[in-house]
């Protein structure tokens, strides 16, 4: 049975192969044509089997060949060779050899007949089957085939035959060869067994394990060691703790912190809502309130974790990264909560305008209206200018490249913001094509290249090395200006826009391939030699994480944009889980990289290490389960559809990977209350007492003079 | 470099080169847009109830689910008669100074497209009901439900108009289920959605990427028998079900009915063509035929699943037989 598996395996991919060879085949697309009933068929399969016979006689050949030259050597054998096996020999043997110097040997030896003459015969009647139109019926093929089963089976004993009988000439050989050495060995000139015993002294040398410390008691001078006092067995492994606070503007701190608490709270609300709204498609009806309902929910899910968790944490992050890499304060420390209260007010106006009923019309992450996101807008402006004015006072020569993705991003999500919202304009397409635009440039403009900037300060901060490449950074942002702008209208492909707009959106889909693979080059090249550094880090790994997404999640963005590709997912969940795989994967998870790095030095307090690690394996297992049945299940309905399908098999096709999407979506949405609870931690001001801390400050006020530094 | 070391140039510049590709790829094609596209001459303007329940179309985020637009691949057939144009998104202006253009084109398609449900579904009965809740008449649907356009009433006054709830979607309410003015409005609206045909003498832009799929054998002369199974679940089974029985009290049961079993064929193609509203205790028929344009081939195949299907068992009738009658039909409504 195994045997004919592999045959038809064989048959099958060689049959492919000729098939592909003709004309008429190559040149359409449809699957290969090939049948055991056309007329060519036995024709094929005569000719398969006269190679893979051809193969047979060839290892044959080889083998024979092989055992030829053996022969020759062992006739050719002198001396050098039984030296050169007599310095081989391991201590165990040599200790035999020399022990038993006088005893000898009796030689065996075998004698064996090879027989090679039916290989031809066999091979002669092969050739039997001429071809005729007589083949192509389907009792002569059977009839052929049994022929053929026989000799099949034939020909593989022939080969285990003779593999056997290669081996047992082979075994000949090296015992008459074994019977030499020992001959050798047993009549040993003196020089020759002084030089083996000397050999066996070498091989039986062992380190004494105290060459490098000597005899001296370990002492640890400059306190690299931490050993704990207590081993148990640990629940997590220990990773490093976080670096000693530096000298941080307390009043910055505390904006920063403001800033990530604020953020921390809407991710909370948003995913929230979306795993409520994701539970909705399994249960459709479990709330008949107004403002409850799935259509008023998702943009309050999707515009909460957009403008209220991930921009918070941006731009919170931000404000501890301008000054840092400026070396100089910030420049205004009320504008950076005016910035904090007019975001969040924002947020808060929207999700209530929405829940009500009052939307902008439909677009994507458009639907605050003007003058709700008008509040953001002011909001930006004035970071922007507060981060001008602080790099215009640097005191470092060059900008370094994390403003200039920070920056640049601020810039443009004002242009973006104007260009969408300015109430004066996008009558019918006009609004298709500006909606496009917009919501592309939000995601790609705001989030995308802010986060960068973040990454670019945070990874080599957290590597202890510089960025490997400064100029691919460079060459990165400038292509990511130029492609991402225009790919915006790849959302409406096969939509009443222009043709031309929808090519020119494919191509920029196309062109994001160069900052992608430099930014992911880039990461990867900065880790290299460091990934050791991993499993010490509790940062890292949020890093890694976002890295791989950055790369997989961008570059499946241009795989969908294609004509062929939107013919299938277009309109299904699969846009639901690429944008989970990028919002998610590449920034949620930087900013949470970011995050775990930057408070512990803002606040001294670090989260503990097993709800750090729960947080870190739930969130990425959730989103694996979010994202992955929903893509399988989305390519099947797009299948589906184009068949013709009643719409409705579409709906109940999807039902299981909706109900795995709200099983990840419960994993990803339990991962952040573990950050929740992080950041709990990390915050809060009422500690447990240090008992190391706590005596030596009480030391410190019972007798001052004691802890004085000397001299 | 200088360039590099000076904040004024370095943003300067990047600024003005995300302006530069901004007005070049979304400004200037969408004012182009805006400004060189007119409305088709045939279309009508959205009534003023149409236009009240598309703001409730609207504000409830139905364009989550549910696109408008017919795009111009093959598998997009189903949605409309032709792909959907710039000039059907023309007469779309701003809401209001408050709220953006809704051309309501959407990104994801979870439920159907909408852009021809006015022909599709034009029933206003089934609409109420799905819209109590999709559920009572699709039970594989997973749209949410919209009990708050409705109103519970003891009794009922003369104008009201009442919903037939199948018990089992009442949620136990004491009282008959009014439908308020929003869900008649939404409703109004939902029927307005009815794709323009082109201007007599304009080819509508093709269908790209038809599906390479051949008929089995036997040439043009003798078509592909349809399947009447699909043709009625994308047709008929939203009110009659896909088990035949209808809904008590909202759509008459097809299964033992029998004008579906018996040899009245021209008052049987009538009804699918046209519509009926003669069976007391049961909502008005649209012509759903006439609607979708139904050949003899489709009303054949159709009728063909309904006659055999649900214990149901009658002559199978033949295209050609159907095609005299749906003539004779066409030319009776003419008369009329």
């Amino acid at each position: 049975m195994y045997i004919s598996g592999i045959l038809k395996k064989t048959i099958t991919v060689t049959s492919l192969f000729l098939a592909g060879i003709t004309v008429s085949q190559a040149q359409t697309m449809t699957p290969y044509s090939f049948s055991f009933d056309s007329g060519n068929g036995p024709l094929y399969f005569l000719f398969i089997l006269a190679f893979l016979l051809l193969l047979v006689a060839l290892l044959l050949l080889s083998k024979a060949r092989r055992i030829r030259n053996n022969f020759r050597e062992t006739k050719k054998t002198g001396p050098s060779f039984l030296k050169e096996h007599a310095n081989s020999l391991s201590s165990p043997q040599l200790k035999k050899v020399l022990r038993g110097r006088r005893t000898k040997k009796a030689a065996l030896s075998l004698l064996i007949a090879g027989m090679l003459l039916p290989a031809s015969k066999l091979l002669a009647q092969e050739q039997g089957g001429a071809p005729g139109p007589l083949l192509s019926q389907a009792g002569v093929i059977i009839t052929i085939v049994l022929l053929l089963v026989p000799i099949l089976l034939a020909v593989l004993l022939l080969i285990i035959k003779l593999k056997k009988v290669f081996t047992q000439l082979q075994n000949k050989l090296n015992t008459e060869k074994a019977n030499q050495l020992a001959d050798y060995l047993s009549n040993l000139p003196e020089e020759d067994a002084a030089a083996l015993t000397k050999r066996q002294e070498a091989l039986d040398y062992q380190l004494s394990h105290q060459e490098l410390s000597g005899n001296q008691l370990p002492e640890d001078k400059k306190g690299l060691l931490q050993i704990n006092g207590a081993p148990g067995l640990p629940i997590v492994a220990v990773k490093k703790k976080a670096q000693q606070r530096p000298n941080i503007d307390p009043e910055l701190s505390k904006l920063v912190l403001w800033y990530l608490g604020c953020a921390t709270f809407w991710l909370l609300f948003g995913t929230t809502v979306g795993e409520y709204i994701g539970i909705k498609f399994v249960a459709p009806d479990a709330d008949h309130i107004s403002w409850l309902s799935f259509g008023r929910l998702r943009p309050v899910h999707t515009n909460s974790v957009f403008w209220g968790w991930a921009s918070l944490g941006m731009i919170g992050l931000a404000y501890y990264i301008v000054p840092r890499v400026c070396n100089t304060k910030l420049a205004s420390m009320k504008w950076g909560w005016y910035t904090l209260y007019l975001i969040n007010a924002s947020v808060i106006l929207g999700t209530l305008c929405l829940m009500a009923g009052i939307n902008n019309g439909g677009g994507e992450y458009r639907e605050y209206i003007w003058p709700v996101m008008l509040l953001f807008a002011i909001g930006l402006v004035a970071t922007l200018i507060n981060f001008l004015n602080t790099i215009a006072r640097r005191t470092t020569k060059e900008i370094y490249i994390s403003n200039w993705y920070i920056v640049s991003s601020i810039i443009f999500t004002i242009v973006i913001a104007l260009v969408a919202y300015i109430p004066y304009w996008q009558n019918g397409l006009g609004e298709t094509i500006a909606q496009g635009y917009y919501m592309h440039q939000g995601v790609g403009m705001w989030f995308m290249l802010f986060t960068l900037g973040i990454v670019y300060y945070f990874l080599p901060q957290q590597l202890n090395k510089p960025i490997y490449s400064y100029s691919l950074g460079i060459l990165a942002f400038w292509t990511q200006i130029l492609f991402y702008t225009l790919i915006g209208t790849h959302h409406f492909v096969f939509s009443a826009i222009p043709w031309w707009l929808q090519t020119i959106a494919i191509v920029g889909s196309a062109g994001m391939a160069i900052p992608v693979i430099a930014g992911t080059t880039n990461f990867l090249m900065t880790f290299k030699g460091s990934i050791y550094k991993i499993k010490d880090s509790y940062t890292l790994p949020f890093f890694l994480v976002g890295i791989i997404f950055y790369f997989t999640g961008s570059m499946q963005g241009t795989a969908e944009a294609f004509r062929e590709t939107n013919l299938i997912w277009h309109f299904t969940d699969f846009t639901v889980a690429h944008s989970h795989l990028t919002m998610y994967g590449i920034i949620c998870f930087f900013l949470w990289a970011a995050i775990y790095a930057v408070i512990p030095r803002l606040t001294g307090r670090e989260a503990p290490q097993i709800t750090i690690g729960a947080h870190f394996w739930m969130a990425l297992i959730g989103m694996l389960f979010y994202t992955i049945p929903l893509m399988y299940g989305s390519t099947l309905k797009g299948l589906l559809w184009k068949e013709g399908k009643p719409f409705i098999d579409g709906v109940v096709l999807m039902a299981p990977y909706w109900l795995w999407r709200a099983i990840g979506g419960s994993l990803m949405w339990l991962s952040h209350l573990f950050f929740a609870y992080n950041m709990y931690k990390m915050l809060s001001p009422n500690y447990v007492v240090d008992i190391n801390e706590t005596a030596v400050e009480k030391l410190n006020k019972d007798n001052p003079n004691l802890l004085k530094p000397i001299a | 470099m200088d360039f590099f070391n000076n904040h004024k140039k370095l943003f300067g510049t990047a600024a003005v080169f995300f302006i530069g590709l901004t007005i070049l790829v979304a400004i200037i094609p969408a004012l182009n847009n805006q400004q060189n596209n007119a409305p088709l001459p045939n279309a009508p303007a959205l009534s003023a109830d149409a236009k009240k329940g598309k703001a409730i179309f609207i504000s409830n985020g139905c364009v989550a689910c549910h696109t408008q637009q017919v795009r111009n691949v093959d598998m997009d057939k189903v949605w409309g008669k032709r792909p959907s144009i710039a000039a059907d998104y023309a007469a779309i202006h701003r809401t209001d100074f408050w709220r953006n253009t809704a051309t309501l084109m959407g990104t994801e398609r979870t439920g159907p497209d909408l852009t021809d449900v006015g022909n599709r579904q034009p029933s206003r009965d089934w609409n109420l009901v799905h819209l109590y809740n999709p559920r009572a008449v699709v039970k594989e649907s997973v749209m949410p439900a919209y009990p708050w356009l409705f109103a519970i009433k003891k009794e009922p006054a003369k104008n009201d108009i009442v919903v037939n709830v199948p018990a089992a979607f009442t949620r136990g309410v004491e009282g008959k289920i009014v439908a308020t003015r929003d869900a008649l409005f939404l409703i109004a609206y939902l029927q307005s959605l009815k794709q323009t045909p082109l201007p007599d003498g304009s080819t509508a832009p093709a269908f790209l990427y038809k599906s390479t799929k051949q008929p089995a054998s036997g040439g043009a002369a003798a078509a592909v028998e349809l399947d009447g199974k699909v043709l009625f679940a994308a047709n008929c089974q939203a009110c009659h079900q896909e088990n035949g029985e209808g809904l008590p009290g909202a759509f008459p049961p097809l299964k033992g009915s029998q004008t579906v079993l018996g040899d009245d064929l021209e008052k049987y193609v009538g009804i699918i063509m046209n519509g009926y509203d003669g069976l007391p205790g049961f909502g008005v028929m649209p012509s759903v035929g006439k609607n979708m344009n139904f050949t003899e081939n489709e009303v054949a195949a159709i009728m063909n699943h309904e006659r055999t299907s649900w214990g149901n068992n009658a002559r199978k009738v033949t295209p050609e037989e159907i095609k005299k009658i749906i003539e004779q039909v066409k030319s009776n409504t003419q008369k009329q």
